[in-house]
């Protein structure tokens, strides 16, 4: 079995965010981590990789060179290869992600891929979706379980929706997203860390692949959201009944 | 024809209220750029789902029939809502960000390919030159994007919309939909929800969420419920206590979770994560109610009130029943 599964490079969610003059993040001042989705779609990954007989975790990044940082956590946790596509971040978008993936995909081809279901930068959620529907596959996003067929060719998938829990069965070669309860990611050992160095890391470009990244949305601009008005505490259950009638004429 | 298309959700026989928001915004953008807008919705036997949807004045409303779609999956739907918009020849096509628009409508960009917003909270820029205003890094970030396709395609949140009145009667055209079977890998087996007589969360005008601070399970139900069953309040959570098994996971408001933004948002015992705020700052009054006045939720509470939980809720429940 062939499982490809994506990291994403982003900015730490706890690192507090500003922009520059000229309205653009300030990275300067922020932490980087693997997107917490990513670990969830690489945990999986392994685990399902470590229940089959003979698979093979192949752990792919889009982005700028720092993201080898993530692949090399991949591969620490147990991921066997890892391919690194240079992009310029600030310009590339999902479907352009979803395009290099899917030639990726042509290369390798995979019986799964997994993705975390967005990243908590962009908070997207396009980029599984995207790739499903290019190569013409079922996919099962927001994923809560995943439980691979005896034959190893399908999966019974149960999905975190608006209504509750969804189960729905599909077959390879199948696309998944991860929601947040699927796994709880292992953290990389130091035996884990120091065969990573050996592991193979592969750097393409878009060109290698066939790929123009020219994208289809564009970020014109960025602010800080309007602050809500400051509001004031309150001393008493009393006090708050008046302000909730009087004020806020809610009750 | 029409520049809108707006792909409307249904799920055994039942209208998702967040297509109509989807419509709202459909006029307002229609209105903008131009030419009207036509509803789209798919199924298998839903007559009654596409009458209604004639009330709501579009221009026409695609009723898209196949067996495929009697349950939904989002490789059938993609391909049938697709074949509506080529159809229709429309510039713009939106759909809510509901679970199913999130899966779906990425698959029917890919097919029109067409760039795609997600989640989108404010359309705005001129009648040739759509921008759309939507949350990055859970909300600490506001966005404007452009989509430089020659169709665009695009989620929105609904609480960001109104609904429509009610208007006039479109005509409704009843099609074979362009679903390819024999192309079909994956079904629906169920869905496991449950049922409750509180009103949804998105749908709420009032939700009382809870936290960590309610100590144990049987709190939501003792201490929330009370307060929640007055008011006629939706019940949400934290991550943390779905995590723990606490309530069901339908019930996590967050950036990840559901977002809602009702007239009274009541926060008890909850800290206030980034990532919790994402899915409630946008509510029109906030109250919290904890006993550490350090709690980041008091950063964009209207109303904070720093007690013990156990105290202030069963307190506030029995003054606001005084007053009815």
């Amino acid at each position: 079995m062939k499982i490809l599964v994506t990291a994403k490079r982003v900015t730490d969610p706890e690192s507090k965010l500003s922009l520059t003059k000229d309205g653009r993040i300030d990275y300067d001042s922020v932490d980087f981590k693997m997107n917490p989705f990513c670990e969830i779609a690489v945990e999986e990954a392994i685990k399902i990789a470590e229940d089959a007989d003979d698979a093979e975790v192949i752990v792919v990044a889009v982005g700028s060179e720092d993201a080898t940082k993530e692949i090399r956590t991949a591969l620490a946790m147990g991921a066997h290869r890892g391919i690194l596509v240079e992009a310029d971040e600030d310009t590339l978008d999902s479907d352009g992600v979803a395009r290099i993936l899917v030639a990726l995909c042509k290369k390798e081809n995979p019986d799964l891929v997994i993705l975390g279901k967005q990243a908590v930068d962009g908070d997207n959620n396009q980029v599984g979706q995207l790739l499903a529907e290019y190569l013409g596959w079922p996919q099962a996003t927001f994923a809560y379980k995943v439980e691979i067929g005896s034959d190893g060719k399908s999966a019974v998938v149960q999905r975190e929706v608006d209504g509750g829990v969804e189960t729905v069965e599909a077959s390879f070669p199948l696309v998944l997203t991860t929601d947040l309860r699927l796994n709880e990611p292992r953290y990389a050992s130091l035996p884990g860390i120091m065969k990573a160095k050996k592991k193979p890391l592969e750097t393409l470009e878009p060109a290698d692949l066939g790929v123009d990244v020219a994208p289809k949305v564009q970020t014109v601009s960025m602010a800080l959201p309007p602050k809500r008005a400051a509001g004031r505490l309150v001393k008493s259950v009393d006090e708050l009944v008046k302000a909730l009638a009087t004020e806020a004429k809610v009750i | 024809m029409s520049t809108v298309l707006v792909l409307a959700e249904q799920q055994f026989g039942k209208l998702a209220n967040a297509s109509l928001n989807a419509i709202g915004a459909a006029q307002a953008l229609a209105a903008q750029v131009g030419g009207g807008f036509d509803i789209a919705v798919a199924g298998s036997g839903i007559d009654a789902i596409a009458a209604t949807l004639a009330g709501y004045g579009a221009a026409r409303v695609f009723q898209l029939e196949h067996a495929a779609l009697k349950d939904y999956t989002a490789q059938a739907y993609g391909q049938a809502f697709a074949g509506a918009a080529q159809a229709s020849g429309a510039k713009f096509v939106i759909a809510a960000a509901t679970s199913i628009g999130k899966d779906c409508t990425p698959r029917v960009a890919a097919r029109l390919g067409a760039g795609m917003a997600s989640d989108v909270v404010a359309i705005g820029g001129s009648a040739s030159a759509v921008t759309y205003q939507r949350p990055m890094w859970a909300g600490n970030i506001q966005g404007t994007v452009k989509i430089n396709t020659a169709i665009q395609v695009l989620t929105v949140r609904a609480t960001e919309f109104d609904a429509p009145a009610a208007a006039g009667s479109s005509p409704v055209e009843k099609v074979a939909a362009a679903v390819d079977a024999a192309s079909l890998r994956m079904r629906f087996v169920k869905l496991d929800s449950v049922k409750s007589d509180r009103p949804s969360l998105t749908d709420a005008n009032v939700v009382v969420s809870g936290g960590r601070g309610l100590k144990e399970p049987a709190n939501f139900e003792k201490v929330l419920a009370p307060l929640a069953d007055l008011l006629g309040a939706a019940i949400g959570a934290t991550r943390a206590v779905v995590d723990a098994g606490w309530v069901p996971n339908d019930w996590q408001v967050g950036q990840t979770g559901k977002v809602v933004a009702p007239a009274l948002y009541i926060a008890v015992g909850l800290s206030g994560a980034i990532q919790h705020l994402a899915g409630m700052k946008s509510s029109k009054t906030i109250v919290a109610i904890n006993k550490d006045p350090e709690a980041p939720i008091f950063q964009v509470a209207d109303f904070g009130l720093v007690a013990d939980l156990f105290d202030a809720v069963p307190e506030l429940t029995r003054q606001i029943s005084a007053r009815k």
